[in-house]
């Protein structure tokens, strides 16, 4: 479910233009061409709601696209590319938000959560055991009841 | 006047969630049935009351009554009537009215159908409804009312958003708020049991159901959503991980979670005091994603600040609710007990590892949902969490999930034979491997996790079956005996195995669709053929069309494998010109095993500077098995739900015992 509201700004925000890529902007090169696919993935339209340039309507997301082409023309790495924008623009322009002190929690949350949940998962179910004495051994004499309606049980 | 009595009802529906929520609650504590059986009657009359006020609404809306000014911002007189009643929940105040409306009928259910429920618990569960119901209307009327009157009225309204006017979308809120709602079901008992401090597998038969309806309908919701984005929105997308489907999405993982332990709790008197904090946490993710998507908080924390007097009551009413809830649980958990001991490696034990995977899920969700807002609060900075961030964290809390989820089934209660278990699943072990192979054969490209994630997803539809197959002795026993054992399997356990067959195609429909897709995008003109993934596409021709409320252009694509002709598709570009928006309307062919999906966009020039059209072909593999798989889900909700012991309902508090003496098997 695309947000609706993300769509709308998008469309509201800029002249109803067409959709994302534009045969025009496609570079010849299908090599290269597959970079800045990939690349404009992970770059945010940043006028749009949570919306990477790729998909993105925005006259914004377009500028940005055919920007990206023009670095990896002039040989531009991956990283190099992704520098530029975020020179531009910040780590807000990001996808995939860069791993540092800021976003640790973020990063790292998950796994604690889970380590955590784990932990409790452990310690619960160690005291319950601790909680619970186990049954003592049978006697002779209750064994042997046992094992008479065990034959009783067959026997019907 | 129709739009006054609908004002009226309204208000009297808050009068009797007044009521609802004080008089019963009172008598139970005070163990007055006098009291308590006010409960029954004040739930009914809210329900009733609202339905009035809802069908005064949906009423204004078909007249095309522009002197309210709800209907005039979001409806418009050439509107097609279906979209004219559709239009009364496609915007923030009738969207409300709508939901106060279900929790209202959840209430007025439990009224007509709790006879069999203990009258303390009876009550306290219509009281804390009541309240719930309380907050909602009191929000409704005083920050949301869709009764307003405007003078002089509009000749004609705004119209609704055209990419509303969709049946796909058109759906999608009302199942979605009855899964939202129907978690408030599971909530309302978790509170009482806590007022009461009693938990027990009672208890547990009756959230059970509920939450299975909560969970179908929020299953369905979800996935029409995402098949709107798909075919709507142009370029063959399903799912964007945007925080509006994150914060749906939430209480679907927890609500899974809630499902599977609640089993716990009705058959092994285990797990209790969890299960009352999901059945709180999912109803409480419930509300966020109510409020989150209307309260503009998503966009930034400043787009929330603009519209206070609504962001402040959202606010007040989530602090009373999760706060209050589990400041009550703190209080009474401790002195709840837990039954059902059992070794780690058991059926419970992997239930538990469903939930402790599942709510890790959640939580990775709601970080990666809620982080950039706590960053911004924080210092003002701003961060994005897309995509990639969810595929690094979610996917691989998934795949142990899956994998575990085809051996959990076979599992024994209270302790099991782990080496057995994966015994039993060599079949399964072995299709995974097959398909497996077969996908490292076919798949030319796309990344490598595609390749071992097919396998796993037909382990898991295999592993699936194979446990069916053991309870009915299938190729073991003669086909009679099978027959018979089929037939006497309960329609709970049928259910199960349906909804895990049903994940498995989803995941697979997931891996497909994200590994292997294709796109082409270029400039046609009339006449013009290509070969795309296989098919020769030919451009027709272009045609103006003149629609109900809309002009559109649309394009005639001609598909051909082999020389011969598999579809026609038409996709269009539409302009509705009361809203002045274009939209697009994809055109779709599907094998059930991939889809063929055509966009039309602007017209373009070719690079030898020729008029054309932009036309996006996608080739979506396995895409239909999303919707399938979902289909498949919810279907085995369904049965599940048909189980005679949830359909005679009676809540007792064991199946009666075998005479003493003779040992009852463990099950």
């Amino acid at each position: 479910m695309r947000t609706l509201f993300a769509a709308l700004a998008c469309w509201l925000l800029v002249v109803p233009a067409a959709l994302a890529v534009q045969p025009d902007e496609i570079l010849a090169d299908p090599a290269l061409e597959e970079r800045a696919r990939d690349l404009s993935k992970e770059l945010r339209c940043v006028v749009c709601q949570n919306e990477a340039i790729d998909t993105s309507n925005a006259g914004m997301a377009r500028d940005m696209r055919v920007l990206l082409r023009e670095r990896l023309v002039a040989g531009d790495s991956d990283d190099d590319v992704r520098d530029f924008f975020v020179a531009r623009y910040g780590d807000y322009v990001l996808m995939n938000p860069p791993i540092k002190a800021s976003t640790y929690v973020l990063w790292f949350g998950p796994a604690v959560v889970l380590l955590l949940a784990a932990a409790f998962v452990w310690r619960a179910a160690r005291r319950r055991k601790a909680t619970v004495t186990p049954a003592a051994a049978l006697s002779s004499e209750e064994q042997a009841r046992l094992d008479r309606l065990l034959s009783d049980r067959d026997g019907t | 006047m129709i739009v006054e009595i609908g004002h009226f009802a309204l208000v009297l529906a808050l009068v009797a969630a007044c009521v609802q929520g004080s008089v019963p609650l009172v008598g139970a504590q005070r163990n007055r049935a006098d009291w308590m059986a006010i409960g029954t009657p004040s739930a009914l009359l809210q329900f009733i009351f609202l339905a009035v006020s809802f069908a005064c609404l949906t009423y204004a809306y078909v007249v095309s009554d522009f002197s309210v000014v709800n209907v005039m911002a979001n409806s418009h007189s050439q509107k097609p009537l279906l979209y004219k009643v559709t239009g009364v929940w496609g915007n923030h105040e009738g969207s409300m009215l709508l939901w106060v409306l279900i929790l209202a009928l959840f209430g007025a259910l439990v009224a007509l159908f709790g006879g069999n429920l203990p009258a303390g618990l009876k009550a306290r569960v219509i009281s804390v409804q009541g309240w719930i119901g309380i907050a909602f209307l009191a929000f409704t009327l005083f920050t949301s009312n869709p009764f307003e009157r405007i003078f002089p009225p509009p000749l004609d309204g705004n119209d609704l958003n055209p990419l509303l006017q969709d049946p796909g979308l058109a759906f999608h809120p009302p199942m979605l708020y009855v899964g939202y709602v129907g978690f408030s079901m599971a909530f309302s008992f978790a509170v009482a049991a806590l007022i009461e401090g009693r938990i027990d597998a009672a208890w547990a038969r009756w959230v059970r159901p509920w939450t299975l309806v909560a969970w179908v309908f929020l299953t369905g919701g979800i996935a029409l959503g995402s098949w709107w984005a798909y075919y709507e929105l142009g370029w063959g997308g399903w799912w964007f991980w945007d925080p509006v489907e994150n914060v749906s999405f939430m209480p679907w993982l927890l609500g899974t979670a809630l499902l599977h332990s609640a089993i716990v709790v009705e058959k092994r008197e285990a797990l209790k005091i969890w299960t009352v904090l999901l059945a709180i946490l999912t109803f409480s993710l419930s509300l966020l994603g109510t409020f989150i998507v209307r309260s503009g908080l998503l966009t930034s924390v400043h787009a929330f600040a603009t519209d206070p007097e609504r962001g402040v009551f959202i606010l007040i009413i989530l602090l009373i609710t999760i706060g209050g809830s589990l400041a009550l649980f703190a209080i009474r958990a401790p002195q709840m007990r837990s039954g059902g001991i059992f070794a780690p490696i058991s059926r419970e034990g992997g239930l538990v590892l469903n939930n402790l995977l599942l709510a890790t899920a959640t939580a990775t969700v709601f970080l990666g949902t809620l982080y950039p807002l706590f960053v911004e609060a924080l210092d003002g900075s701003r961060l994005t969490v897309g995509p990639p961030f969810f595929d690094a964290t979610f996917v691989p809390i998934m795949l142990p999930l899956i994998a575990a989820c085809a051996v959990g089934p076979l599992l024994a209660w209270k302790r099991a034979d782990l080496a057995g278990a994966l015994g039993r699943l060599k079949f399964a072990a072995g299709a995974g491997i097959l398909v497996l192979l077969a996908t490292l054969m076919f798949a030319d490209d796309g990344p490598w996790l595609a390749i071992p994630a097919m396998g796993l997803a037909a382990w898991l539809f295999v592993g699936a079956a194979s446990e069916w197959a053991e309870r009915v002795k299938l190729f073991r026993a003669p086909f009679a005996e099978t027959r018979r054992r089929a037939a006497h399997l309960p329609r709970s356990a049928y259910g199960m195995t349906i909804a895990h067959m049903g994940l498995a195609i989803v995941m697979a429909g997931i891996i497909g669709a994200s590994a292997w897709k294709q796109e082409e995008i270029l400039v046609m003109q009339n006449g013009e053929s290509i070969v795309f993934a296989g098919y020769d596409v030919t451009f027709l021709e272009m045609r103006r069309i003149q629609g109900p409320n809309y002009v559109a252009e649309r394009a005639s694509i001609r598909v051909e494998q082999d020389g011969e002709q598999i579809a026609v598709l038409t996709p269009e570009k539409r302009f509705y010109p009361v809203q002045g928006m274009p939209t697009t309307e994809a055109a779709i062919h599907t094998t059930w095993l991939s889809d063929i999906y055509i966009a039309l966009g602007d017209e373009g020039e070719t690079n030898a500077g020729e008029a054309g059209w932009v036309v996006r072909l996608y080739y979506e593999p396995l895409v239909p098995w999303l919707w399938v798989g979902s289909l498949v889900m919810m279907i085995g909700g369904v049965v599940s739900l048909s189980d005679r012991r949830l359909r005679v309902g009676a809540p007792q508090p064991k199946p009666a015992k075998a005479p003493s003496g003779q040992a009852v098997p463990a099950e």
